[in-house]
Formats: C-alpha cells, sequence, structure tokens
C-alpha cells in the first residue's frame, strides 16, 4: 500500500522525516518496503499560457507554438495535437531537467527554433498506470488559471514522499490512510484529527429516488445507499487528482475520484450507479441465476452462476457485488442522478467470484478481506460532504441501510500478569493500559484485570494473547532485553537414521561421490523413458490435482529418472565424469485412488559416468556396506529389469530379500537421456540399510600367529560365477581363511574354449596356533573335491 | 721386511684415501686384508727373521693391519654417505607437478547448510525431528490456525493430491507431529522440503527448503525467542550480525515477528543491497505459538507456553554463498557443485 505523507499529515502532526517516521512504523509492526520520493528533480519547468499555433511550413506534424511565460512569450515547436489557445500547460525552458537526467536545450525543427518543450505527464515522471486515460497522448492541460512562470514542482505538489508499505492480512484496517494515520498515532504517541464528515445543504428525500433495498442476508451484510442529483460529471480539481495519481490511483472523472479519494482515506470500496438508466428504482441485492449474464466496466460479457452474489435493479444485473460495476449502468458524461453505493459483502463470497472470473480490482481484494461494518455509513457520508466541497452535484436528503445485525464493541479481559509472562518483561499495568490507549483500545482496571474494549474496525483483537502482542509490538519487540532459555535441560538428538544417512554421506564423498537433490515430483513419461514395463508397480504413482506442468506432476516411485537426467545435462555440458548421490524419498500410495497419507521411503540413489565399471560402483556399494557394518549381502543375476543392461546387472540381497540394484544403464535408456557414456546407477532401499546397519565396533586382537598363503586355479564352465567359488572356498575353510582375493579370470589360448581359468590366493591364519603345512594342505584339497563335486571344476596344474 | 710392511702401509694408506667406489674398497681390502692379501702374504715370511725380530715385527704388522683396517672402515662410510648423497641427488623431482587423480567428494550446499544448522541446534540441546513431504490439510493448514478463507490454501498456491491431502507448503505441520507426539518440554528443530506453486525463475522455485524451530516448556517467553534467534544468527553468520524483529503477522503465532539480519554486504552500514536499510529483509519468521494451536494438540495453555521459527534455507544458502539464481541449486551441475 501506498501512504503519502502529505495526506497523512492531515490527520496527525509529523516532524518526523520520512526516513526517521518508516523505521518507527516498521518497528511497530507496519512494515516500510521503500520510501519513494516525489522529488523528481524537475527544474525550470513553469507554467505557460498558450497564446498562438501556427502550422510549421515544413513539416505536416509539427506546430509552432507561442507560449507566454509570464515575463516573455517563448516560441515552441511541438507536435502535440490537444493544444488549443488559451490552455495553460507545462513548459519545459532552455536549460530545464525533467526526470531520468534529461536537459532542455535549445533546439532546431526543420528552420524553425524551439526555446524549450510542452510537457505531458509522463514526461514529468508519472506512472502510466496514474496517468488519466484523456491525458495519455498530449500535452499536460492543466485544469485552471495559474500563475504564470510558477514552477509546475509547486502546482503538483512534487515534494515530500510516499511510503510503501506491507499489510498483514489480519490488519485490514490498515488499508487505507486513517487506518496507517491511526497506526502513526499510536506508534508516535500522538492525537489523531480525524475529518469532521458533515453536509451542509441535502435536498428533496432519497425516497423518491429509490424505493426499496432488498439483500440477500448471506453474501451481504450491509448496503448503504446515498442518492446525489444534479450531477455535473467533469474531471476533478487537480488537488484530488495529484493526490490519487501519489496514491497509486489513476484518476477517472470528478464522481469516481472521490469515490476511490474515500476509499483510500478509509478503506471502504464505493461505487456509483447511473440512477436514471436503472429499470426499477430498487436496488435488490441476491445470487445470480446460473446462465445469468453482465458486461463489466472493462466491456466483458461475463457468464454468472449461482455462487456469485450480483447487485441487481430488481431485474437485471447492475454490478458483480464487490467486484465490478455493469457497464450499462455506468457514470458518463450525461449522468445526473447518481446512486451511491457503500455496502459490505462476503469476503470469501467475493474472493471466489472475483477468482472465478479471473477480475480483480482494488474493490474485491479489500473485500476479500474483512470490513468494519460501520464503515459504510462514515464513507458514504464523507463522499457526499466532498461531492458538496468540489460542487459536483447534489446530495439528496436520507439514506437507505439495509444490514443484519450490526456487531457492536466486544470487550476482551486480559491479565497483566500473562503480559509480562509471555513477552519475558517487567511491564507496569499503567505502561500496559497506556500502550492500549494509544491504540484507541479504551482500558480500564477492574479486579487487577484490564478490560479492554475494542472498536468494531479491529476485526483482528479477539482474544487476549491478541493484546498481548499490541502492548508488546507498542512497547518495541527491539526493546525487550533478552534472556536465555531456562527449564528443564533437553539433549539435543538426532534419530538413528539421520546418523545413518550422515555416514553414509560421508562414505560417498570420502569415496569421490558428489551430493546432489532432485525434485519430488517428475514428469509421468519418465518412465516410458526409463522402459519401466506396462503393468510394473512404479507406475502406481500419485497425481497432483493441479501441477506446474507434465514434468513436475506426479509424485516419484524412483529416482532413477532424475539421476539420469542430471547425468545427462552432465553429459552434454562436457562434464567428462560424473559420480553423484542422492538420498531422497519415494512416495508409494497405499491405495489409488489416495485415501490417505502416502507410504514415504527413503532411497539412496548412485549414479556415474566416465572412467568407471560395473566393478567400481559394486565396490562403492561393498565399501558403503563394509563401513555401514552389513554384512553377508549376495549379489544375484538380475536380467528381467527393462532399465538395466541383462548382463551386467545383480539384485542387492540381504537375507534373501533384495534391498537394491545396481548395474549398467540399458543402452535405450541412455539414448532416451542422451548420454553418450555407459551409465551405472544403484539404488538402495535405505530403510533397510538403516535397519541392518552396525555401527558398533569393538576391538579384535590383532594376530599372534603367522598366517599361510596357497593359490588355488581351476577350470571351470565360463557361466559359473566366481561368488559361486568363492562361496565354496569359505565354506570349507574350517574358520581359517582370512582372505580369498581373486587374481586371475582367464579366457583363451590354454583354456579349452566355453571354460575359463579361474586363480584365487588364499590367506590362512588360526589365532590360536602356528598353522601346520598338513592341515592347511588338507583344506586346500578339500575345497578343490568340493569345487570339483559342486561345479565340474578341473585343477588347472 | 720392516721396509715393506711400512711401503705396504703408506701404498695401502694413499689407495685407500682416494677410493671412490664400493667395488674399488672391495678390491683394495682383499689386495690387503685378504687371505691373499699383501699383508698376509708379508706376515707368512716371518718364519724367516730372527726371533728377536718377530715380536717386534709380529707387533708392528698388527698395527698396520689395525691401521689399514680402520682407514677401510673410514672409507667405507665415506663410500656410503657419498652413495646415499648420490642417489638423494638423482632421486630430485618437480615438485610443482600435480597430479589430479584422487577425489574427494562434494556437499551439495544446500544440504551442507541444512546440516551446520541442525548442528548448530543440537548444540544448544534441540533434537533432530523428521516430517513428511506429503501431508494432510488438517495439519499444514487447520492445526496451525490457518484462516478456513486463506489465499494461501488456494490451487493456485498449493499443490494438492486430494482434497485433503497435499504438498506440503511449510515445515510447521511438523511442529503439529511433534506437540502431538512429545510431552513438553521439548524443543526440535526439522529440515525439509516444502511445496508451493511458483513457477521457476531467479528466485522461485516450486520445491524449496525450510527449517523449523519449536520450544515448548513452563514460562518460555519472546525474550527467550529473541535470545534464542540472536544466538543462532551469530553463530552462522558472524558475531558482529546483529537482528531486528519487526513485528508481523503469522496465523500460528501470537505476538509473531520477522527477523531482519545486518545486510551481508555492508554489515548495517547501509548499501544499495540493501536499499540503504542497512537490513537484509525477512530472514526468518518467529513468534509465540498461538494458544490454539497448543489446545489443538492438546497442550494447556496456561500452563505451557512456547515458541516457534522458520526460514527458508534456499534463501540462505543463496546469501551465505552469494549464489544468485536458485535454480542451480536444482540443476546439479557438477561444474556448480564442486565449488563447495
Amino acid at each position: 500500500m501506498l501512504l503519502p505523507v502529505k495526506w497523512l499529515q492531515e490527520y496527525i502532526d509529523i516532524d518526523e522525516d520520512s526516513k526517521t517516521l518508516a523505521d518507527k512504523l516498521t518497528l511497530s509492526g507496519s512494515h516500510v518496503e521503500s520510501i519513494i520520493s516525489l522529488d523528481r528533480g524537475i527544474k525550470n519547468v513553469v507554467v505557460g499560457m498558450i497564446e498562438n499555433i501556427k502550422a510549421h511550413e515544413n513539416a505536416d506534424k509539427l506546430l509552432i507554438i507561442d507560449v507566454n511565460i509570464g515575463k516573455e512569450i517563448i516560441q515552441v515547436v511541438t507536435g502535440a495535437t490537444n493544444l488549443k489557445k488559451g490552455d495553460y500547460v507545462p513548459v519545459a525552458l532552455v536549460g530545464a531537467k525533467l526526470p531520468e537526467d534529461i536537459y532542455i536545450e535549445k533546439t532546431n525543427f526543420r528552420g524553425v527554433d524551439s526555446y524549450g518543450m510542452l510537457c505531458s505527464l509522463k514526461e514529468l515522471g508519472y506512472e502510466d498506470s496514474v496517468i488519466p486515460k484523456e491525458q495519455r497522448d498530449g500535452i499536460f492541460i492543466l485544469d485552471k488559471e495559474y500563475p504564470l512562470g510558477t514552477n509546475i514542482d509547486e502546482i503538483l505538489g512534487l515534494h515530500g514522499e510516499v511510503i510503501e508499505l506491507e499489510i498483514t492480512p489480519n490488519r485490514p484496517d490498515c488499508l487505507s490512510i486513517v487506518g496507517m494515520a491511526r497506526e502513526t498515532a499510536a506508534t508516535l504517541n500522538r492525537k489523531l484529527k480525524l475529518p469532521e464528515i458533515k453536509v451542509n445543504d441535502e435536498v428533496d428525500d432519497i425516497k423518491d429516488f429509490v424505493e426499496s433495498i432488498e439483500i440477500d442476508n448471506q453474501l451481504c451484510n450491509r448496503y448503504y445507499a446515498k442518492v446525489i442529483k444534479d450531477v455535473v460529471i467533469k474531471e476533478s480539481p487537480l488537488w484530488l487528482q495529484t493526490k490519487l495519481m501519489e496514491a497509486g490511483v489513476r484518476p477517472i472523472n470528478n464522481i469516481v475520484d472521490i469515490t476511490n479519494y474515500v476509499m483510500l482515506e478509509f478503506g471502504q470500496p464505493l461505487h456509483a450507479f447511473d440512477l436514471e438508466k436503472l429499470k426499477n428504482k430498487k436496488i435488490v441485492v441476491r445470487r445470480a441465476r446460473d446462465g445469468e449474464k453482465i458486461t463489466t466496466l472493462d466491456d466483458v460479457e461475463r457468464t454468472l452462476n449461482s455462487s456469485n452474489l450480483i447487485i441487481t435493479d430488481g431485474e437485471l444485473p447492475i454490478a458483480i457485488a464487490g467486484v465490478m460495476g455493469g457497464l450499462d449502468s455506468e457514470v458518463t458524461e450525461d449522468t445526473n442522478i447518481v446512486l451511491l453505493e457503500s455496502a459490505n459483502f462476503n469476503g470469501k463470497s467475493v474472493r471466489l467470484t472475483s477468482k472465478e472470473h479471473n477480475l480483480r480490482s482494488e474493490a474485491s481484494s479489500r473485500f476479500e478481506k474483512e470490513i468494519d461494518l460501520s464503515l459504510c455509513e462514515i464513507a458514504a457520508e464523507r463522499v457526499c460532504q466532498l461531492v458538496e466541497q468540489i460542487g459536483a452535484g447534489k446530495v439528496v436528503k436520507g439514506n437507505l441501510d439495509a444490514h443484519e445485525n450490526i456487531k457492536k464493541e466486544k470487550t476482551i479481559c486480559l491479565r497483566p500478569n500473562k503480559v509480562n509472562d509471555l513477552l519475558g518483561t517487567k511491564l507496569t499495568i499503567d505502561e500496559m493500559i497506556d500502550y492500549l490507549q494509544r491504540l484507541d483500545l479504551k482500558s480500564c482496571l477492574e479486579e487487577g484485570k484490564i478490560e479492554v474494549t475494542i472498536p468494531t474496525y479491529r476485526l483482528d483483537l479477539n482474544i487476549e494473547v491478541d493484546l498481548i502482542e499490541e502492548i508488546g509490538r507498542l512497547h518495541g519487540f527491539h526493546n525487550i532485553p533478552i534472556k536465555p532459555l531456562v527449564g528443564t535441560l533437553t539433549k539435543g538428538e538426532k534419530p538413528y537414521e539421520k546418523i545413518v544417512e550422515d555416514r553414509a554421506g560421508e562414505i560417498l564423498r570420502g569415496l569421490g561421490i558428489n551430493q546432489v537433490m532432485t525434485y519430488s515430483f517428475i514428469s509421468p513419461k519418465a518412465y516410458d523413458r526409463i522402459k519401466v514395463k506396462s503393468d510394473s508397480e512404479l507406475r502406481d504413482y500419485i497425481k497432483l490435482i493441479n501441477p506446474l506442468g507434465e514434468d513436475y506432476s506426479v509424485m516419484r516411485t524412483t529416482l532413477i529418472p532424475n539421476m539420469l537426467a542430471l547425468l545427462g545435462r552432465n553429459y552434454n555440458h562436457g562434464v567428462k565424469e560424473c559420480y553423484t548421490y542422492e538420498i531422497g524419498n519415494i512416495f508409494i500410495p497405499k491405495e489409488l485412488p489416495v485415501k490417505q497419507l502416502p507410504i514415504e521411503r527413503k532411497i539412496l540413489s548412485l549414479g556415474m559416468y566416465g572412467n568407471v565399471d560395473f566393478y567400481d560402483i559394486k565396490e562403492i556399494l561393498e565399501i558403503l556396506f563394509n563401513r555401514l557394518g552389513i554384512k553377508n549381502l549376495e549379489y544375484v543375476r538380475e536380467e528381467n529389469n527393462p532399465t538395466f543392461h541383462p548382463n551386467r546387472t545383480a539384485n542387492i540381497m540381504y537375507g534373501g530379500e533384495s534391498i537394491g540394484i545396481v548395474g549398467e544403464i540399458h543402452k535405450d535408456v541412455m539414448d532416451n537421456y542422451d548420454i553418450g557414456s555407459r551409465v551405472y546407477i544403484g539404488q538402495l532401499n535405505f530403510e533397510r540399510i538403516v535397519k541392518e546397519s552396525n555401527l558398533d565396533r569393538k576391538y579384535r586382537p590383532l594376530p599372534k600367529y603367522p598366517g599361510i598363503t596357497r593359490d588355488i586355479a581351476v577350470v571351470v564352465d565360463e557361466d559359473i560365477l566366481v561368488g559361486e567359488l568363492e562361496k565354496i572356498i569359505w565354506k570349507n575353510g574350517e574358520g581359517l581363511i582370512e582372505k580369498v582375493e581373486l587374481f586371475d579370470v582367464y579366457v583363451g589360448d590354454q583354456v579349452q574354449e566355453g571354460k575359463k581359468s579361474v586363480a584365487f590366493s588364499i590367506f590362512y591364519r588360526s589365532q590360536d596356533r602356528t598353522l601346520k603345512d598338513k592341515e592347511v594342505s588338507t583344506i586346500q584339497e578339500n575345497i578343490i573335491t568340493d569345487l570339483e563335486d559342486k561345479l565340474n571344476a578341473v585343477l588347472r596344474s | 721386511m720392516r721396509d715393506r710392511l711400512k711401503k705396504i702401509r703408506e701404498e695401502a694408506i694413499s689407495n685407500i684415501e682416494v677410493l671412490n667406489n664400493l667395488d674399488g674398497w672391495e678390491s683394495l681390502r682383499i689386495k690387503y686384508m685378504g687371505k691373499k692379501g699383501e699383508l698376509t702374504l708379508v706376515l707368512r715370511e716371518m718364519g724367516n727373521i730372527s726371533k728377536e725380530e718377530r715380536p717386534i715385527i709380529g707387533a708392528l704388522a698388527n698395527e698396520i693391519r689395525q691401521q689399514i683396517e680402520g682407514e677401510l672402515d673410514k672409507a667405507k662410510d665415506r663410500l656410503i654417505e657419498e652413495i646415499k648423497k648420490q642417489q638423494i641427488e638423482k632421486e630430485k623431482i618437480d615438485i610443482t607437478i600435480s597430479k589430479h587423480t584422487k577425489k574427494l567428494g562434494h556437499y551439495h550446499p544446500l544440504l551442507h547448510t541444512i546440516k551446520e544448522l541442525e548442528n548448530l541446534f543440537i548444540s544448544m540441546g534441540f533434537s533432530v525431528v523428521d516430517g513428511p513431504e506429503v501431508e494432510t490439510v488438517q495439519y499444514n493448514f487447520d492445526a496451525l490456525n490457518s484462516p478456513e478463507n486463506h489465499p494461501s490454501r488456494d490451487l493456485s498456491d498449493t499443490f494438492y493430491i486430494t482434497k485433503d491431502i497435499l504438498l506440503r507448503t511449510h515445515t510447521s505441520p511438523v511442529q503439529i507431529r511433534a506437540m502431538k507426539q512429545i510431552k513438553p518440554p521439548l524443543r526440535i528443530v526439522s529440515a525439509g522440503r516444502t511445496f508451493r506453486f511458483d513457477d521457476v525463475d531467479d528466485t522461485h522455485s516450486p520445491m524449496f527448503h525450510q527449517l523449523e524451530g519449536l520450544v515448548i516448556d513452563e514460562k518460555v517467553t519472546m525474550a527467550n525467542l529473541m535470545h534464542t534467534i540472536d544466538i543462532f544468527i551469530k553463530k552462522l553468520f558472524g558475531e558482529d550480525m546483529e537482528t531486528r524483529f519487526r513485528p508481523h503477522h503469522f496465523p500460528f503465532t501470537e505476538p509473531s515477528a520477522e527477523v531482519d539480519v545486518s545486510c551481508f554486504e555492508c554489515k548495517g552500514k547501509g548499501c544499495s543491497v540493501c536499499n540503504g536499510t542497512g537490513w537484509s529483509m525477512e530472514l526468518l519468521g518467529c513468534g509465540m505459538v498461538h494458544p490454539k494451536v497448543l489446545e489443538n494438540c492438546g497442550i494447556d495453555s496456561e500452563r505451557y507456553s512456547g515458541f516457534a521459527f522458520g526460514m527458508g534455507i534456499d534463501r540462505i544458502t543463496m546469501v551465505k554463498y552469494g549464489i544468485n539464481d536458485i535454480r542451480l541449486l536444482f540443476e546439479n551441475d557438477n561444474r556448480f557443485l564442486e565449488q563447495f
């Protein structure tokens, strides 16, 4: 919200400069976002009167103008078309400075000298959004005669500042100059001077113009109407226009400007109808009928439905309540009689209607928040006062006022000790009462408690703690002496799951793998890209009702697509090798359609390309398992996962159950992600990792006895897995094997076709004695026999 | 014979002196000390000399033998030293060469910030808890006293899965979960993903991160809240950072405040980054837990009070590392990640 300081000063004395004022307002709760200076550095731009206009001989589009600037008449060349003799206009003289550091010099237009420039409002620094429509395309014509040669910034009041505020949604009462004046008065501890609202001359009787007002009690809380006759629609006086422009509102005509002025001043949206354009002399506020139509002021025909509240003349819609007026009843130059609406509509209804019709207006955004019902009358009478003041029409006597119960002031009981208990202050009761009184909250002490009367406009004050906040913010949070927490000591803890997660991260980063983070939602197309089978339960994903687009429309049930996408991006950025991991959630619905919260399962996702192969990624996982104390894992060939290479993928088994998968990505999938390098992916069910992990370590005595190394080389069928051989070796070790190392796998010349030679180096050691050659030889023999029996192995000599 | 012995001595000593390698040393040792060495040969002729002279010559021979031995030992030490020196000389390398084969993985900067924050709060007696990313409307809005008619509940602000289930828009529902589960006193923090209907641009992302803190106990005050935040800001950003508590409004706290921190650029003097205010705005929101929220969780608001705070971690991370585009946090470009 824009708060011109000059306007604020009409209701309260302010000696502080705007910066000091802004700081104080910020600290009492009205957050100042910026301070805008009205002084635009304009120099040497004065009022001139057009004495003579003649055509330029050498240029069709230019005019030569003689302008009287008081002490002399100067010649100016212009391309403007909206000028006539006798107009008062701003003239930038030679040597003048305009906003944005534009300087005016003597120039020559096709042989004619120009000693200055006539200015538009835009050239004087006004935003397009506030410049009146008829002023938009030409020189700014002043509304009346001013002393020639007067500086234009004096006439336009281009001095002082406008404060831009962020008003929180609980304080709609502050969305007005008066509301902010009230806050300022409380903040500075000064007296508020509200304008006296009084209409001097009222004529006729409203009953002769409007018969009745009927309202829908549910959606309309109050409808207060006044009538103004003998209306002369024209532009507003300049003081009114500049005030509106400073507050960010575009002047339209005198009647509309006054309603906008009062809306800015008190926060009550108002609307003026051309009464003579109504079919019946009455107002009926009702829900629209489905399919009913209205053309709104923006010249768009809108089809209504029964959730929309409308204003009708008993027959046809004349406005969408609280949102926008109808074009047919618009106030125009021909208007003679105005019906002034000062109403209060249901906020939710206005919000939904304005959203539904994609039609947000200043009025609708104000009605969306609640507005004090008593403002209807005050604002309407204030409009009438201003109409009378600027001679825009004659106010008709009386009003029509339809409403349900208008809420009365309520009282809240405040316990002084609660104030200090919650704020941590040592305020006295007198101080508390003083702060409350500053906010116009009448307070008196009764039996040790403060009885506080809440004015109707303070819709945000409902319970004791609301008042504690008021005292706190006026006292100033910055004036509360800070104190350390006392009370029960608590130990800061981290759940075990997080500790394992941290540990896993440390291990992986230690192995040179970068941590990444990707979105929780993905595109459903990703499942095709990674070739997930059509009946796979991975496709039982949860959809968002309102995604930002297909790419972010379903909750991921796998981390693989995001991993591949980021590897692909890196590959295409020319990154030669990329090693990454992510620990993140997948979302598994308990049922579809979703009725309850889904299962969120943590997955560790590992992805890499570059100078790596299957054995590298597998080794990384093995180190991870080892460091997390997870033992007895098995790797079982996985040939049926379509995302992966059927011959280079393993299921990671623990206790007969798969807890993850590791392998090379299928060529087709790599192509789908535009990666021209083999990609390796590992996925671990991190909940299982946490469950099976064991971070405890116990010291084992160092070996006291020497060990013996023996080699075994056997020839087996090519498809026998090394893991199977190793299993047999370990099984026959009688607990004396310390290490089995594969040192050669050979296929070629000296080995029969379809066979391979596999060689291991086995290290034997006992914890309690020096091993004898003979016992090791026996074990070796047993191993060989077992290998021969079970795997048809042949000892290689 | 005496003369021959002396001659051997002279010759040996001068030969040993000019020795420059171990092979030469070995041949000299054999030449003089070996079983067929010159000295041995001379001594073998001892039988030919007179009885009287024998002990004298014998003594002289011994003396000479010891002398040569001594010289040989010294020469060996010298030679070994020289060889070591030569070896070391030969092993000279270019110490400016870097190998670039070992790599340490990098933390994601945002997740690193979360880790730092969690550890900081653990050191202040807070426990770390987790909450789900998919939440109920009940926990995300209702229980937090969010008005039924509030625009933040709209489809244009919040991602919905059903009319009752959504992607959490803040980490605050963790407060509700914690209060329902743990009896006061309680001090928790919870960081995680949050979601809002925002198109992606420099400063917006439909997914972002928050950290939430909650303290419930008897006699917890606003002064305690301010102290906790002050300590946390100073620990995170430096002792010279000031905090400013600005009254604000959140439905789930009363009183509520937004916290500004000294501008990171100018440390409070006023510069173009902070629009001359000296403050870096809206780093954190906080307040005293609203009594309705306490009651919604079955906590007696007359006996207990508490405070809550929440902050955007993406913003903190960006400020801390000088990152100017939030998209970088989610793109996971290696060239970005390896800077941290």
